[in-house]
């Protein structure tokens, strides 16, 4: 049977995707045509979204993006048979914005129908876990040091080392959190990819398991993400049955489950050790380090935290070897980043590439500068805790050591674009105003800090006694930097002082007057 | 939105009792407490501290920690509104401003049953302003794109 595909990704949803795909169903019954609606997760071109595919001959063809009124017009000029048409994209794979990409970890995402194991394993699915089964967990865990492999969730913490204190940690029970708390503006990859390819992060944790000795896995999802946790649910049940979760792993006669917990409203609760109190059902505090995770962990037990699209890379990598993966990027970071192009941005969406990338192609080349078409001013990357760099110095290096170097941070990945209409000052002070909301208040820097970091900016820009109080901020950015225990406090002053140092003229306007 | 049961000590405690063993914490049993109810009542701290075993003060902890754990009554259609850096870049603050000024609230409050808050990232971070709607994510958004959703989910209730 024809099969046409409409994203079920909650960004395709947002724009109409489910009233697209039942005007289709109902357009196609009217005409007596015969098609399956698939649908798929997206292709990550969220300004083309809802993005319609069909199979033909020669491969996909796409229309985007698709509005409730463009329907019938596109089933009388032939979608069916993937007509010519004003919104026609032409053969999806060959659009060079995603032609040119190197999908890895999302090499499944837009393609296949997320809860169709047989979609999952006709493309390579659970080879990955197959070996991983078959060989030593020593070997397994050798495979992910050797690949390069650190941590997406931004603290670029090598996976492999991480895995193997682990495995060699002593406990009557070890436990895999994945951690799916994203919350930084600018990001969505970790809910695209559990939306569009669960099987994938639920094998890789699955992996992580038998590789560790772990023997029980949970996904911290926060609760923003509704449509993530219930495909990762159903997911799991699919799984479950397919006998690859559970008290017998594929055969194995080893046990892994898995299952979703949902946050509850709370930004912390990303840092890990608050993540860890947070499952304990308690409040989401920071724990101090030592001890780390690996050792004592959840309930106290070695524990093994790893991002969705660090654990999402392990079935390549342990399926594939260690050296494809680690062939792809520069330096000390290895394999594939997934960016993000989010805000002020005329093709925002997911693009996966080689780390090495530089921040410019990324914006201009595969964004296409800003939505607005009003000159770009400055790029946000990593999130809130991550740095504003002008639009002047964007050749820089897309890669952990090079940005840190640029005085930035890659975070999760995120690069939220500004046009010239963005009021640097208002921006930093909202950077402060986002740490008093959501500071767990474990640190006195962090939790007083925040508020003290408003009210100062707040006199900067009504000059109230602007230079002493400039440097009041830099000593109060001081404080938070070095005396608290996670990013929360101790990175909020990045974008701060990045906003201070790049951009001053917003600092010293002349206050308005209000009458 | 679904119905919500009354409050009753009984109905809680049974709600608590099917929790399964790796749940029975105290931010699942709140959390399912108001997935029952709808929020949060003082009478409920009691309930979860008596069938957890755990001092009042660690329950009221855990409740008032939590953005989304509920003090008082829900409202008929919850609007989130994101005010994150993302939706910031393509006028949050002006989207923001038109949506208090259309319902006559500020965000944190309710009018008519419609409540408007504000919420840090939605995850649509390349098509914002973001929104959701009594769970129902919202793209693009400005005023009549929210008066379309939430006229919806005031229908589904009704």
């Amino acid at each position: 049977m024809m099969r046409i595909f409409v994203p079920r990704d909650s960004a395709a949803r947002s724009v109409g995707a489910d009233e697209v795909a039942a005007a289709i169903e109902a357009g196609m019954r009217d005409r007596g045509l015969d098609a399956e609606v698939v649908r798929n997760g997206s292709r990550g071109m969220l300004w083309l979204e809802p993005l319609v595919e069909v199979e033909t001959a020669a491969g996909r063809v796409g229309y985007g993006p698709v509005t409730l009124r463009d329907v019938a017009g596109l089933l009388d000029a032939g979608l069916a048979e993937g007509a010519e048409h004003a919104l026609s994209l032409g053969l999806v794979e060959q659009i060079d914005w995603l032609a040119s990409q190197q999908r890895v970890t999302f090499a499944r995402v837009g393609i296949i129908d997320p809860l169709d194991l047989d979609d999952y394993r006709e493309t390579g699915g659970l080879r990955g876990l197959a070996r991983a089964v078959s060989i030593p967990q020593e070997e397994v865990v050798a495979d992910v040091l050797a690949s390069g492999l650190r941590g997406r969730g931004g603290a670029g913490f090598p996976a492999g080392i991480k895995w193997r204190t682990v495995l060699e940690a002593e406990g009557d029970q070890k436990y895999v959190c994945c951690n799916a708390d994203e919350g930084d503006s600018g990001t969505f990859a970790d809910r695209m990819l559990m939306e569009g390819d669960p099987f994938t992060l639920l094998e890789g944790m699955a992996i992580a398991g038998i590789a560790t000795g772990a023997t029980q896995g949970l996904i911290y999802v926060r609760s923003e993400y509704p449509d993530a946790i219930a495909t990762l649910r159903t997911a799991i049940d699919i799984a479950h049955v397919d006998g690859w979760l559970g008290e017998d792993v594929i055969g194995s006669g080893r046990a892994f489950d898995i299952r979703v917990v949902e946050g509850a409203g709370s930004y912390v609760c990303g840092e890990e050790t608050a993540m860890l109190e947070s499952l304990e059902g308690k409040r989401g505090m920071v724990r101090p380090k030592p001890p780390i995770p690996a050792l004592e962990g959840l309930f106290g037990k070695p524990t093994l935290v790893n991002n969705v699209l660090t654990l999402a890379a392990v079935p390549g990598i342990i399926a594939d070897g260690a050296a494809a993966y680690q062939a792809l990027g520069m330096d000390r970071s290895r394999g594939t980043q997934v960016f993000q192009l989010a805000g002020n941005i005329a093709r925002g969406g997911i693009v996966e590439l080689a780390f090495g990338v530089t921040l410019g192609e990324l914006v201009e080349g595969y964004g296409g500068g800003t939505l607005s078409g009003r000159p770009l001013r400055a790029v946000q990357v990593g999130g809130p805790l991550g740095a504003y760099l002008p639009a002047d110095t964007l050749d820089v290096p897309m890669d952990y050591e090079a940005l840190a170097a640029a005085g930035g941070l890659l975070g999760h990945g995120g690069i939220v674009a500004f046009d010239d209409s963005v009021d640097m000052a208002a921006q930093a002070r909202f950077a402060m105003e986002f740490c008093a909301v959501e500071s767990c208040g474990k640190c006195t820097p962090c939790r007083v800090g925040s508020t003290r970091g408003v009210e100062v900016i707040d006199r900067i820009t009504a000059g109230v006694d602007r230079e002493r109080n400039l440097v009041l901020l830099e000593d109060l950015c001081t404080t938070m930097t070095d005396g608290s225990l996670c990013a929360m406090g101790g990175l909020t002053p990045l974008p701060v002082r990045s906003a201070l140092a790049h951009f001053p003229e917003d600092f010293h306007r002349t206050p308005e007057v209000t009458s | 939105m679904l119905a919500y049961a009354p409050w009753s000590d009984e109905a809680a405690q049974e709600s608590l009792r099917t929790l399964p063993a790796a749940e029975r914490l105290i931010l699942p049993a709140l959390q399912r407490i108001q997935q029952v109810f709808g929020w949060v009542p003082d009478e409920a701290v009691d309930v979860v501290a008596a069938e957890l075993n755990v001092s009042r003060a660690e329950v009221v902890g855990v409740l008032t920690y939590y953005h989304d754990l509920r003090q008082s009554p829900p409202p008929d259609v919850h609007v989130q509104v994101c005010v994150a850096e993302a939706c910031q870049s393509v006028g949050s603050r002006e989207f923001v401003n038109d949506l208090e000024a259309a319902y006559g609230v500020a965000l944190g409050e309710r009018l008519d049953g419609v409540e408007l808050s504000k919420v840090y990232c939605l995850g649509n971070c390349a098509l914002g302003p973001a929104a959701m709607v009594d769970g129902h994510l919202i793209g693009r958004c400005d005023v009549e794109r929210i008066r379309d959703a939430v006229a919806l989910a005031q229908e589904v209730r009704t």
